[in-house]
């Protein structure tokens, strides 16, 4: 089990440069989600950490060793495939044992290793089946038996519940999870789906166009974002942003935004110019008396919430609010934001302004 | 009231397509049935008219059949004099059969040696073919090959005129080079045709296997080399078979060059064969009789590949 760190790694190919510079810490035993839209670079990452891409430049250092250039077969990582990648022409025994056997390891102790992982895995009863007969979830399992029959240092796992229904996504979610958690083997997690890396993640690293945009627990990510892309990334529906022109004083309590003041967080920088107020939809609350007022575009019931759109002079703001409460599409309303838990946004870079709410969380 | 289904053909056109299929095998069948049915008659049986096709001398379209023509594919023999004759009993059952027509076998023909080249000559160069066109397109398949599309364009291209066009030039080269009459000269020649159809075949077989298995493979110890040999290697197995099929009809079959280039030790069995007809009269049977051994190994080997080689010509219109 080890830690893994990422330091400036890069990776070009030729004119295409498919991650940025990007460092990071992956400690013994977390559970870390590399998350971001296709095309971002987190598959990118996680390839380079097993070895199947060579960086550009920088490090990864493996329990303190350098391992960036070396060929796979001498990282001791394994790695889950979206698609499962199990060996076609052999049945789901050979599959799991495919790993020892290359390390030489005798016959009887491979037998033994493999009926150990089918064990805690459940798939004892298929282990003499051909794998192209398999369901999602049984082949999904054989990956993994694959993958952890060698003890290997850390796992990657290339969006391996991509393939599967959703109705047996959350239950294989689970079952990994569990099986994390009795291993606590550190393991890297890449996924698309925000839902996904909040539930299952220690820490999530999240991507956008080759960059490294956050790095921090789920919690960190979704209640102190570090950029609009983050913010707007994670989170259904995605964290409001009022845009206004407006300044800000060190140390502020307050600011005036659209003519009405708003409480936020002490300010710990000034700034001046192009912001974007941003709040998520659950610290909006309707209020008649409130100064800050929108016209209702829409409703959206949730069962016990509602989301509310609202058209302001600063753009959309949607509210979630509780379904008893009443709203009509065209009245006007008006709304105020629990202060704690506002983030505001430079415009122009996409830069969380830095405050009370998110010291220490930044990062770059 | 029968429902209507898109996908499950009714009776009506179940019934219509086998019959085609069965008259079209019928059609193809029969001239090697009729050339398998000739190797067994007697000459005077083959050329007669009407044609006799039943086994067995009783009805008006019956033969006995013989092996004469198998005798004399095989064997050398010389007309004697009936005092020869009768000094000298027949030693063997093949023997027995020449003496009807005062002959006497004195020596084993050349079909043997020729067929036998036929064998070297095909399978040899079936064999480099598709080794050479595995790695080849594995490599053009996973690799960054700079200027690989030109590079393939390029093989492809010696396939774009008749190979016979360029006869005469590798004839002369290969007088220059002491390759002419050789088997390795042979062997080289077909290879240098089917390449570029080994190649390109193999290429988009190997294109259809997901780089995943390798990636797994490496990742669970093991290196580029034995990732090939022992995940992408069973998986192309398909493609592998039907190139080399391919590969083998056309070295098998191949008759232009082998008649310009080999003559005495390298020749293969298709310039030989009409050879026969050229030794005292038209010789059907014996004919038919080469013919049939000759269609021989090509039948083994398809009908052992069989299973892959479907496979392999519908690749790609239905993908796993």
């Amino acid at each position: 089990m080890a830690q893994i760190v990422i330091k400036n790694l890069k990776k070009e190919f030729g004119d295409f440069t498919a991650v940025r510079e990007s460092s990071f810490t992956i400690e013994d035993g977390e559970f870390f989600m590399l998350l971001g839209p296709s095309g971002c670079g987190k598959t990118t990452t996680l390839r380079m950490i097993a070895g199947l891409e060579l960086p550009t430049s920088g490090e990864i250092l493996l329990d303190g060793e350098e391992i960036s250039q070396r060929p796979p077969s001498q990282r001791d990582i394994a790695f889950v495939f979206q698609m499962f990648a199990l060996y076609p022409h052999m049945n789901v025994r050979k599959n799991i044992s495919y790993p020892l056997v290359s390390q030489g390891m005798p016959r009887a102790q491979v037998k033994a290793k493999v009926a150990e992982v089918a064990q805690i895995l459940g798939i004892e009863g298929i282990l003499d089946r051909p794998v192209g007969g398999l369901s999602g979830g049984d082949r999904q399992r054989v990956a993994l038996g694959r993958a952890i029959v060698r003890e290997p240092k850390a796992f990657m796992m290339d969006e391996p519940l991509g393939a599967l229904d959703a109705e047996f996504r959350e239950h294989m979610a689970e079952e990994l999870r569990a099986l994390h958690d009795r291993m606590g083997a550190t393991t890297v997690y890449v996924t698309h789906d925000q839902l996904e890396a909040m539930q299952m993640g220690d820490k999530i690293v999240v991507m956008n166009n080759a960059v490294v945009e956050q790095f921090g627990t789920p919690q960190e990510i979704y209640d102190k974002p570090a950029t609009m892309f983050v913010a707007s990334f994670i989170g259904s529906p995605c964290m409001n942003f009022v845009n206004f022109n407006g300044q800000l004083g060190l140390n502020a309590h307050e600011l005036e935004m659209l003519g009405s003041r708003f409480g936020v967080p002490q300010t710990r920088e000034p700034f001046e110019g192009e912001m974007a107020f941003g709040v998520r939809p659950e610290h909006v609350t309707l209020s008649d008396a409130a100064p800050f007022r929108g016209e209702v575009l829409a409703t959206e019931y949730l069962g016990t919430t509602q989301i509310v759109t609202l058209k302001t002079a600063g753009g959309e703001v949607k509210a979630r609010i509780p379904s008893n409460q009443t709203a009509k599409t065209g009245e006007s309303v008006g709304m105020t934001f629990d202060p704690k838990t506002v983030t505001l946004f430079d415009r122009q870079t996409g830069r969380a302004l830095k405050s009370e709410l998110n010291e220490g969380v930044l990062h770059g | 009231m029968s429902s209507f289904s898109v996908t499950e053909p009714s009776n009506r056109t179940k019934w219509f397509a086998g019959t085609l299929v069965i008259l079209y095998a019928l059609i193809t069948m029969i001239p090697l049935v009729w050339i398998a049915l000739t190797g067994f008659k007697s000459p005077a049986d083959a050329i007669s008219y009407p044609p006799k096709y039943i086994i067995g001398g009783e009805s008006e379209a019956g033969f006995e059949p013989t092996l004469e023509g198998y005798v004399n594919l095989f064997t050398t023999r010389t007309r004697q004099t009936q005092e020869f004759l009768h000094a000298n009993p027949p030693e063997n059952w093949a023997d027995e059969i020449v003496r009807q027509y005062d002959m006497v076998i004195v020596g084993p023909s050349k079909f043997g040696q020729r067929f036998l080249n036929s064998v070297i000559i095909g399978f040899g160069s079936t064999f480099l073919s598709v080794f050479l066109g595995t790695l080849a397109a594995y490599a053009f398949s996973r690799f960054k090959i700079p200027l690989a599309d030109d590079l393939l364009f390029f093989i492809l291209s010696t396939r774009m005129m008749p190979p016979i066009a360029v006869a005469i030039p590798i004839f002369l080269m290969y007088r220059q080079l002491g390759l002419s009459d050789t088997h390795l000269g042979m062997i080289l020649l077909y290879t240098g045709v089917n390449i570029s159809l080994a190649v390109w075949l193999l290429k988009s077989f190997i294109d259809g296997i997901p780089t995943e298995y390798e990636e797994a493979a490496l990742i669970d110890g093991y290196t580029r080399f034995q990732a090939f040999y022992k995940v992408v290697l069973p998986q192309a197995a398909t493609g592998i078979a039907s190139t080399a099929i391919f590969c083998l009809i056309f070295a098998w079959n191949e008759y232009a060059f082998a008649v310009l280039l080999t003559t005495a030790n390298a020749q293969t069995a298709p310039p030989f064969i009409p050879t026969i007809i050229g030794v005292g009269g038209l010789d059907w049977p014996a004919i038919a009789a080469g013919v049939t051994i000759f269609l021989l190994p090509v039948m083994i080997f398809t009908i052992l590949l069989r299973k892959h080689l479907l496979r392999g010509i519908t690749f790609g219109a239905v993908r796993k």
